[in-house]
């Protein structure tokens, strides 16, 4: 185990730069969702709607 | 029971990574190095980096440069590509740059904290945990790999994968704390991104990427070796063995120069091979004659302020070259201006 400071120790300094970096990640995992989207549809063009039957 | 934080096996604790690691892959100097200023502030557990520091791991000055030469190396190209998947290689091309530059700082976190260029970086400032910067450096490694291969082909995505192994593995954990011939050898992991982004966009490698390569890879000694001249002192407390430090600085000046008369011609390849138009061809005449006149100043003046001072200016105009030869590229292809010197 790591020897790990409980949550309710964070200072207002350690809090905020734990919500920033929170949101970082946020905004990074959502820009990755956008990026396969765009490639897909980049790459397969109106062939994304061909679907075999 | 729990166990006092003192009795966990090393691999286990942040601080434990480097060290454990270096036991596996390392040069003999290593041992002589000083520790890190880290290990204290690992203890804590808690990470104290704020996303301004997870950026600054990326060396986004490098990252700049990686991309800029990476987009030269496809605007040459003329590719029939997808303008999405021109970005998103260009964008996964810099997370790679990035990573190396994050797994470069996570091993070298002990040398960076005794050398004053380097000691205000995340980890030896104790901002970033060694082991977060390992995580986060291995995770855009391979994300970044591994996208550039879905949304461009496998071939770039192997030549990106390379380009880190090189950079973190050939050049920071060997080359560089064991011969002074580390920026030369290694020097080619910054000159592949142009090749890199041909690949990505193409498919496949032509001659004038590696031209690009070529004229990014000779740049590279005088340009770091100018930088050594000024911080000897600092690489020989970190014990780094430098050019200077080891052959010497009157040695150094020396292979400044015959680096700098290979460079300048070859800084005209591009003319020769028809991808340089006449503003290439001005540019590079220009650059580098500036470059060659600094490089016979800075082998001339070997003692004292002047001396120092014109490595210095060698430094920056090298920096300043570079950026000339490839924006003049980018104008030429990316925007029209493309005259041919040869009809």
């Amino acid at each position: 185990m790591l020897d790990r400071k409980p949550p309710q120790s964070l200072t207002p300094e350690e809090q905020k730069r734990r919500r920033k970096r929170s949101l970082a990640l946020a905004l990074t995992l959502g820009a990755l969702v956008l990026l396969f989207y765009v490639v897909t549809i980049a790459k397969l063009g109106p062939g994304v709607l061909q679907r075999p039957m | 029971m729990p166990k006092p934080s003192g009795e966990e096996p090393t691999l286990l604790r942040p601080s434990g990574l480097v060290p454990a690691f270096r036991k596996f892959v390392m040069s003999p100097m290593s041992n002589s190095l000083v520790e890190p200023q880290v290990e204290s502030l690992a203890t804590a557990g808690l990470s104290q980096g704020d996303v301004s520091d997870f950026f600054a791991l990326l060396k986004p000055r490098v990252m700049f440069l990686v991309v800029f030469t990476a987009l030269v190396g496809m605007v040459v190209s003329h590719p029939d590509v997808h303008p999405v998947v021109a970005f998103v290689s260009l964008l996964m091309i810099a997370v790679g740059g990035g990573a190396s530059g994050a797994l470069n700082m996570w091993w070298d976190a002990d040398i960076d904290a005794v050398m004053t260029r380097t000691r205000k970086r995340p980890i030896p400032a104790g901002k970033i945990q060694p082991g977060e910067a390992l995580a986060f450096g291995v995770t855009l490694a391979f994300g970044s790999v591994i996208i550039l291969g879905l949304a461009s082909n496998w071939l770039a995505a192997g030549l990106l994968a390379f380009t880190i192994f090189f950079y973190v593995v050939i050049y920071s954990m060997w080359l560089k704390r064991s011969t002074p011939q580390n920026i030369v050898i290694g020097g080619a992991a910054g000159a592949l991104p142009p090749i890199v982004a041909q690949a990505a966009v193409t498919g496949h490698v032509a001659w004038d990427s590696v031209v690009l390569f070529a004229i990014i890879f000779m740049w590279t000694p005088p340009h770091f070796w100018a930088l050594a001249l000024v911080k000897s002192s600092d690489y020989e407390r970190a014990g780094i063995p430098m050019m200077p430090n080891v052959a010497g600085p009157d040695s150094t000046r020396f292979q400044i120069l015959a680096y700098t008369i290979l460079l300048a011609p070859l800084g005209l390849a591009p003319v020769a091979l028809g991808f340089g138009g006449l503003a290439y061809a001005i540019m590079a005449l220009i650059g580098g004659f500036g470059m060659l006149a600094l490089a016979v100043q800075v082998y001339r003046l070997r003692q004292g302020e002047p001396a120092m001072r014109v490595a210095q200016q060698l430094f920056g105009f090298s920096i300043l070259y570079l950026f000339l030869l490839f924006a003049t590229l980018l104008v030429e292809h990316g925007f029209g201006f493309f005259r041919p010197v040869f009809r």
